[in-house]
């Protein structure tokens, strides 16, 4: 909904000219960390908070707040691309890597996509390459702090090579399926891959 | 009354009033005062009192009384998308009516 | 009524600082539409290279006045597009709108009364456009505002509401400050709770509608409090302002 029309001395958000090569297609980058939300805020009680692998997997595994933190965590330093078009460089997070957790389950041979559940029933869909190999991490921390509510804490997924639309907030679990099963955003316009170095935004 | 007053997430929730114009846009109607039935528990209200998320990929409507998602718009370059499943019926006043 | 709005390009006629923090743009419109009091615009701002922001704000002028708008705009820290308004934009610039939008929040002389205004901040600016319709009209529909300011010096329209209180019939101008009053203040001085809102709401008797513009949160916690005194959820109209001074 492009006009002709163009407002005088009006540039919009500052874009770092220095960073062109980090930034896709279509992006600009913000100093912020703007909150992007479809529904409350879910606030499950850390007692009650699990974590589970489940679906096309020999056993599924669950596991509860505690088990969590004390699984083996690391530092991950991410650019991260919104499909509203902002992209923040250098973000800092703390969390487990989606390869520590797979050590802990089998695949059946038939898996080849993923779904993330979240608490308030967002859900999200990849190919499961696009999670493995070091792709992404369920992150708890932010900033050196405990991973803010409104960011998507206690624990969210981050899939920094896709859409930030993927990194989904209030995770509780992946699904491991068979045949690719297009989530909320993906269901309704929303481009099912979401590389945003090919701006595939939409369908 | 008090509310968590350090949600920044539910700061951001407007109401359905909020998205009039894209409703415009879409239906080339007034939809504010259009009255809505929620598909999942039943309450019936104008689209204007709808819990609105528009800090988000697309425009999410929620009934005010159970939050169930009523409404979804996603506006792409060459397309609206809607998803109205959470509605049990909405009313759109005839051009007759005035 | 069947309408698609489309954007206009309006001129800004004049700017009127009203407060440290938020200022009145009258724009004219060459496609200038009579309004509803409680209306508003969306805006939008094109960069060079095609860039969009867009916000909605409240229309602050009564539809009695043809031809040109007033958008009291509230300048945020960080915000896109109120600080482009605010220190950008002068008298002759040019600025795309589209409107007057929204039949949820509004009132009109011909729906009675008697009507509550709640405002925290710049929410007052949707119900002014009500009040000053109301005065444009001649109307004695009794009428209260309630308008929860931070410090005296943020109170917007404070002349304009003195003088309204005094020269109308039926209408109340009730202010509280919950950061820093004026001194010899005898008036609330704290955010608006239960009580407050009994007190306010009394005198109107059976209240035909309630009006709530403000910061979200401050309308989800009055709006609570309104059900508690005793009015029904269907006579109680929210605008929710998001965390800042606009609409989204």
């Amino acid at each position: 909904m492009v006009s002709n029309f163009i407002s005088r001395g009006f540039t919009g958000k500052r874009r770092q000219p220095e960073a062109a090569n980090r930034v896709p297609p279509g992006q600009y980058v913000t100093p912020d960390f703007p909150v992007l939300s479809a529904g409350p805020t879910p606030r499950t009680p850390l007692d009650q908070w699990t974590f589970a692998i489940e679906g096309l997997v020999r056993e599924p595994v669950k596991w509860s707040w505690t088990e969590f933190l004390q699984l083996p965590a690391q530092s991950f330093v991410v650019d991260i691309h919104c499909v509203t078009k902002w992209s923040k460089l250098d973000t800092h997070w703390g969390g487990v890597s989606i390869d520590t957790l797979f050590e802990h389950i089998d695949l059946e041979p038939n898996a080849m996509y993923v779904t993330a559940f979240c608490d308030g029933g967002y859900t999200t869909n990849m190919p499961l390459v696009d999670i493995i190999n070091g792709r992404s991490f369920i992150a708890y921390r932010y900033d050196g702090e405990p991973l803010p509510a409104e960011h998507g804490g206690p624990a969210r997924l981050v899939v920094p090579h896709l859409y930030f639309w993927k990194s989904a907030k209030w995770i509780r679990g992946l699904r491991l399926t068979e045949k690719d099963k297009p989530g909320f955003w993906e269901s309704l316009g929303y481009n099912n891959h979401g590389d945003p170095w090919k701006e595939e935004r939409y369908w | 009354m008090e509310t968590d007053r350090t949600d920044l997430n539910l700061s951001l929730m407007l109401d359905g009033n909020a998205v009039a114009g894209v409703l415009n846009e879409i239906f080339a109607l007034e939809m504010t005062t259009s009255p809505v039935e929620c598909a999942n528990c039943g309450r019936e209200g104008e689209m204007g009192t709808l819990l609105a998320f528009t800090q988000a990929p697309g425009v999410v409507l929620r009934c005010p009384a159970c939050e169930n998602i009523i409404l979804r718009i996603v506006q792409a370059p060459e397309a609206f998308y809607l998803d109205l499943r959470g509605a049990a019926y909405l009313r759109l006043k005839s051009l007759s009516a005035g | 009524m069947k309408r698609i709005l489309e954007w206009q390009i309006a001129t800004v006629k004049s700017i009127r600082q009203e407060t440290p923090k938020t200022k009145t743009f009258t724009l004219s419109l060459p496609n200038w539409v009579r309004h509803k009091p409680g209306q508003h615009y969306d805006v939008r701002l094109t960069a060079p290279d095609s860039y969009q922001a867009q916000r909605s704000y409240s229309i602050a002028s009564e539809p009695e006045r043809s031809g040109e708008i007033d958008l009291t705009v509230e300048r945020i820290e960080d915000g896109e597009v109120s600080s482009y308004v605010h220190e950008v934009l002068v008298v002759g610039d040019q600025i795309e709108l589209r409107g007057p939008i929204g039949g949820y929040f509004v009132w009109e002389a011909s729906m009675g009364g008697p009507i509550l205004l709640v405002a925290g901040g710049s929410g007052v600016v949707p119900l002014m456009s009500m009040i000053r319709h109301r005065a444009a009209v001649g109307s004695t529909v009794p009428m209260q505002l309630l308008y929860s300011s931070r410090t005296p010096e943020d109170v917007i329209y404070s002349d304009e509401l003195m003088r309204l209180q005094y020269s109308q019939n039926g209408l109340g101008i009730i202010i509280t400050f919950t950061r820093q009053s004026p001194s010899g203040w005898n008036g609330y001085k704290r955010r608006i709770d239960v009580p407050m809102l009994r007190e306010v709401a009394g005198p109107l008797g059976n209240i035909a509608q309630a009006y709530v513009c403000g910061p979200t949160l401050m309308v989800e916690a009055v709006a609570n409090g309104l059900l508690q005194i005793g009015l029904g959820s269907n006579q109680i109209r929210t605008e929710r302002f998001g965390p800042t001074g606009s609409i989204g």
